[in-house]
């Protein structure tokens, strides 16, 4: 059974100019301990995807309709105590800058055994045990020291793996990671996402890592949703969404991302840009910019579909007309 | 045209930027009365510490480095946003510093631009892009009247990319690619020789990204434009640079031709940062990230300031520090590599 | 074809203040005081400052809908046969005049000192908000006090418009002090931005940096308290015109009458304080709730 299940997720924003569909009905699943990537360029809802997850959308900003499922429980409609007991029990969060998610005034051991009593019946004694041994496991030198240090003392990176001690104090199955590198030095980045991907695995916790960075996801994953304009447009294990991708936006970014291992005169660009929020085109979003594009494509939007399967490997899902049409089935 | 430019091969084969032990010192000090009640004692930041490098006509050098390392103050020193507090620079074989005192500054800030990281602070919000644009065709005198102004705006904002209608805008009505486009015009505008780019992509996505690298690119073989490119990012750097130097700690500790430095780095410090670049290909390979962090600038280690981190340092690494020295055709500031002990 | 008022009224601020019932009530109050103030000449039924027009015989008539009151003075009259709607009508015009006059004169010494010790940095910083720390240690009552007595004991002869001149001086001289440090805190944040640097490497002067780039950027939060001030500022100069040390006597503001009115208070004849003073309570809520809405509007985190 799916740890996560959303369908159909809607997000709307009512401003004085009309009501803003920022989600326009987003569907994934995770499986328990997998880890799925989110990738998707700025303003195409990733970050709001997770937010609704975790139940922190905020006003204007509703879920209009949808559901998300958690271990067979709707969670989309539960009022903010209900939510809080899920959050940090069942779901766990970590941000993008670590300097502002962690409270200044107090130590890093006040903030962990604050959210592990909240969740879990312990002692301050055992409490506090739990946390230095969560310390431990992200690599932080003299634990038991520096549980009582505040976090201005810590450097960026040993930030970054408090927060995660903190996501995954009171045991979550799931954890959802918006942007958790984004804002740290390269050799930092890779320390970091090697400790998310090993300390998950071993406590068997899924990941939904939201990002922008292909080279993360691609380190990391074991499947990525890429998204445009609140939308889903491919989703499938890495290595074949990298290399194989069917859509062509996904085409289209691999593509543009500069190569380590290859020369190339001029990068791959998409012409144009992602449209706003109030422009967004009829039939498919990506069809203004798309060089395959049909003329299906400008009437009607393309559901997310079962796309090709290779051996061993887990189905992957496209929403586009080309993938779908009978006569372009030969080519995949 | 100057004669001087005529003459024949020396002045043109000669590099047009050459730094020569550049240096900046901040003083980061608690104000005087805390120090005197405290007893805190002054704090001198050390953000760029002796770099030299030569930049030929034509050619882009791109500096690589993580937080801290200087590049962006180096970038800064090279517009003559700051002074050094030590060495200077030549360009097109005269003294930069000397003739930003001068009478005669505006002459060689005509010919040296700069683009910047944040594409939403780099513009004025409440100017409109053509005020914005214009602004250098003012101040150098470039132009005649109000006719002339629009159709140099006009030509500019079509060479990279945007249309004409589009100078009677203000920024916030573009996106952040567009507007990273519009600093390119109007750094641009004084036809300058050279550009000092700093991380100009890093806040864009990845598809403007590539939209804006290329245009700069083509913008390079069109007008023989020469860059000084600071980024963080090693596949872009890779992409449009001909030279890399990598800066840590205020220090260029490698400085070679983009070839040699992918396929052959020296550097132990070089080595760890292409080595933690995650990979698209061969994915879910088991990398060994080196450990540590960038030590405080403010508190630097001792003799070569990377041995803390480093798997080849040795005693001589932790009292001397290294100099940039010639290896096989590149510059490498590390004893392992000089003593030929790295593997 | 779209006419100025319709194109403001489709911005954002234009549309939050259709939405805010207080700021448009508020906006139409202030605008007949000033309509008032302004048209005073055309719009009063009498002068009653003309000593002439004068009928001592009408003195201390209540208003009209009271006994004893005509329809001739709506308001009543005070001691003098001075028509009590008339007065305030000037009355506000003058309130308003030096109101909005110690408002223009702080913002010009707040603004520009803000934008040089943020601009400029250093020691000259650090002792303009020295300054500030001092000017704010002081009450602006005592302050505007202070200066005035210290005008009439220099210029015992001097006429009406030097009187003003003091009072104007006065009031502005406390009131700069919130605009310098608004102005210089932003002007910190904004000499960071790259579009300041990047007209530094153009080689653009400093103070043309200063003015045409910085300046306008600033601007934002001084309107705000510059709306906020000017209820201020009325309510400062009605409390020294009431002190017997704001305006000359000749050319009384709501203040005055307040105070000229206080002496009839308890012998009944209320209407010749009460009302002047329900004026300038009128004047500065409405002027005080524009200005909260304005803050409002313009604060983008609030959109």
């Amino acid at each position: 059974m799916s740890l996560l299940q959303v369908k159909n997720l809607v997000v709307e924003f009512s401003s004085r100019h009309g009501v803003l569909r920022a989600l326009d009905g987003i569907s994934f699943d995770i499986a328990p301990g997998e880890i799925l990537g989110v990738v998707g360029e700025s303003g195409a809802g990733k970050s709001l995807t997770g937010a609704s997850i975790i139940g922190l959308l905020e006003p204007p900003g509703r879920i209009a309709s949808g559901e998300i499922v958690l271990q067979g429980q709707r969670i989309d409609q539960l009022n903010n105590d209900q939510m809080r007991s899920i959050r940090g029990r069942k779901i766990g969060a970590i941000f993008q800058d670590p300097l502002t998610s962690l409270n200044p005034l107090y130590s890093v051991g006040k903030q962990l055994v604050e959210t592990i009593q909240a969740h879990l019946p312990l002692s301050d004694a055992e409490a506090r045990q739990r946390a230095i041994g969560l310390l431990e496991d992200t690599g932080i030198p003299a634990a038991a020291e520096r549980i009582d240090h505040f976090p201005h003392q810590f450097s960026g990176g040993m930030r970054q793996r408090v927060v995660i001690a903190l996501a995954l104090a009171a045991e979550p199955q799931l954890i959802v990671a918006d942007e958790p590198t984004t804002a740290l030095d390269v050799s930092i980045q890779a320390q970091i996402i090697s400790l998310l991907k090993n300390i998950c695995k071993q406590r068997g916790a899924a990941v939904m890592l939201i990002t922008h960075d292909m080279g993360v996801i691609a380190e990391t994953c074991d499947r990525v949703a890429v998204m445009y304009a609140g939308r889903i447009v491919e989703v499938g294990p890495v290595q074949q969404v990298i290399h194989k991708p069917a859509h062509p936006y996904t085409a289209g970014l691999m593509a543009s991302i500069p190569d380590m291992a290859v020369d190339r005169e001029r990068l791959n660009q998409i012409d144009g840009a992602m449209p706003r929020l109030n422009a967004i085109p009829k039939g498919c979003a990506f069809n203004p910019r798309c060089p395959q594009v049909l003329e299906r494509c400008r009437h009607e939007r393309p559901e997310l579909i079962q796309g090709v399967q290779l051996q061993n490997q887990l189905p992957t899902q496209v929403a586009c007309w080309l993938t779908s049409t009978p006569q372009t089935e030969g080519r995949l | 045209m100057s004669a001087e430019k005529k003459s024949p091969a020396s002045t043109v084969d000669q590099p047009l930027v050459v730094a020569h032990d550049l240096a900046k010192t901040f003083d980061v000090s608690a104000t005087w009365l805390s120090r005197v009640i405290e007893g805190k004692p002054r704090q001198l930041l050390k953000a760029v510490d002796g770099v030299s490098f030569e930049i030929e006509r034509g050619k882009t050098l791109a500096l690589v480095g993580e937080s801290g390392c200087g590049k962006s103050t180096v970038a800064r020193l090279l517009v003559g946003l700051y002074e050094p507090t030590r060495g200077g620079f030549q360009f097109d074989g005269k003294d930069a510093y000397a003739a930003f005192k001068s009478n005669d500054a505006k002459a060689m800030r005509k010919r040296i631009q700069m683009i910047f990281q944040d594409p939403y602070a780099s513009l004025n919000p409440r100017w409109t892009v053509e005020a914005i644009v214009g602004e250098p065709l003012h101040e150098h005198g470039l132009i005649q009247n109000e006719q002339d102004l629009k159709e140099r705006v006009a030509e500019l904002l079509q060479s990279v990319g945007l249309s004409a209608l589009d100078m009677v805008k203000f920024p916030h009505q573009f996106s952040g690619g567009q507007r990273q486009r519009i600093s390119i015009a109007r750094a641009l505008a004084s036809a300058p020789e050279f550009l000092v780019c700093d991380e100009p992509t890093s806040a864009l996505d990845v598809s403007v990204q590539a939209q804006v690298l290329n245009i700069m690119k083509d913008l390079q073989r069109k007008r023989g434009l020469t860059y000084l490119f600071i980024s963080h990012n090693l596949a872009v750097v890779r992409h449009v640079s001909d030279n890399v130097g990598v800066m840590y700690l205020g220090q260029l500790v490698e400085l070679a031709d983009k070839h040699s430095l992918f396929r052959n780095p020296q550097h132990p410090y070089t080595r760890m940062l292409l080595d933690a670049i995650p990979k698209m290909k061969d994915t879910g390979r088991a990398r060994t990230p080196v450990q540590g962090e960038v030590p405080n600038p403010l508190n630097p280690p001792t003799g070569c300031s990377f041995h803390p981190r480093c798997p080849l340092a040795n005693e001589r690494c932790k009292t001397e520090r290294p100099v940039l020295k010639s290896l096989h055709g590149i510059k490498v500031a590390c004893h392992a590599s000089e003593e030929g002990r790295h593997e | 074809m779209a006419n100025p008022i319709s194109r403001w009224l489709n911005t954002d601020v234009g549309y939050s203040f259709q939405q805010s019932k207080t700021a448009m009530a508020a906006a139409l109050i202030a605008f007949v005081f000033i309509f008032c103030a302004v048209f005073a000449q055309w719009i009063a039924p009498y002068d009653p400052f003309d000593a002439a027009s004068l009928e001592l015989t009408d003195s201390r008539l209540p208003p009209a809908w009271a006994e004893e009151g005509s329809l001739k003075y709506l308001l009543g009259t005070d001691d003098q046969g001075r028509d009590i709607l008339s007065a305030l009508m000037y009355g506000t015009r003058i309130s308003l005049v030096v109101g909005l006059a110690s408002v223009l004169l702080s913002i010009l010494v707040g603004v520009g000192l803000g934008l040089v010790a943020g601009f400029r940095g250093g020691w000259l910083d650090a002792v303009l908000m020295r300054l500030c720390d001092v000017m704010l240690s002081f009450p602006a009552i005592l302050v505007a006090l202070l200066i005035a007595g210290v005008g009439r004991a220099l210029f015992p002869q001097a006429d009406d418009s030097l009187a003003f001149g003091v009072l104007i001086i006065s009031i502005s001289l406390t009131g700069w002090v919130q605009y310098a440090r608004t102005v210089r805190g932003t002007t910190l944040v904004e000499r960071q931005k790259e579009y300041v640097q990047a007209a530094r490497v153009t080689g653009v002067a400093p103070m043309r940096i200063m003015f045409r780039h910085v300046l306008p950027n600033v601007l934002g939060p001084v309107l705000v308290l510059a709306t906020i001030q000017v209820a201020t500022a009325i309510i400062t100069e009605a409390t020294l015109s009431f002190l017997g040390v704001g305006v000359p006597p000749t050319s009384p503001s709501l203040g005055t009458l307040i105070r000229i009115g206080n002496d009839f208070l308890f012998s009944g004849e209320w209407w010749i304080t009460i009302f002047p003073g329900v004026t300038l309570v009128l004047i500065a809520l409405s002027v005080n709730l524009l200005g909260d809405w304005l803050r409002d509007a313009l604060n983008p985190r609030l959109r």
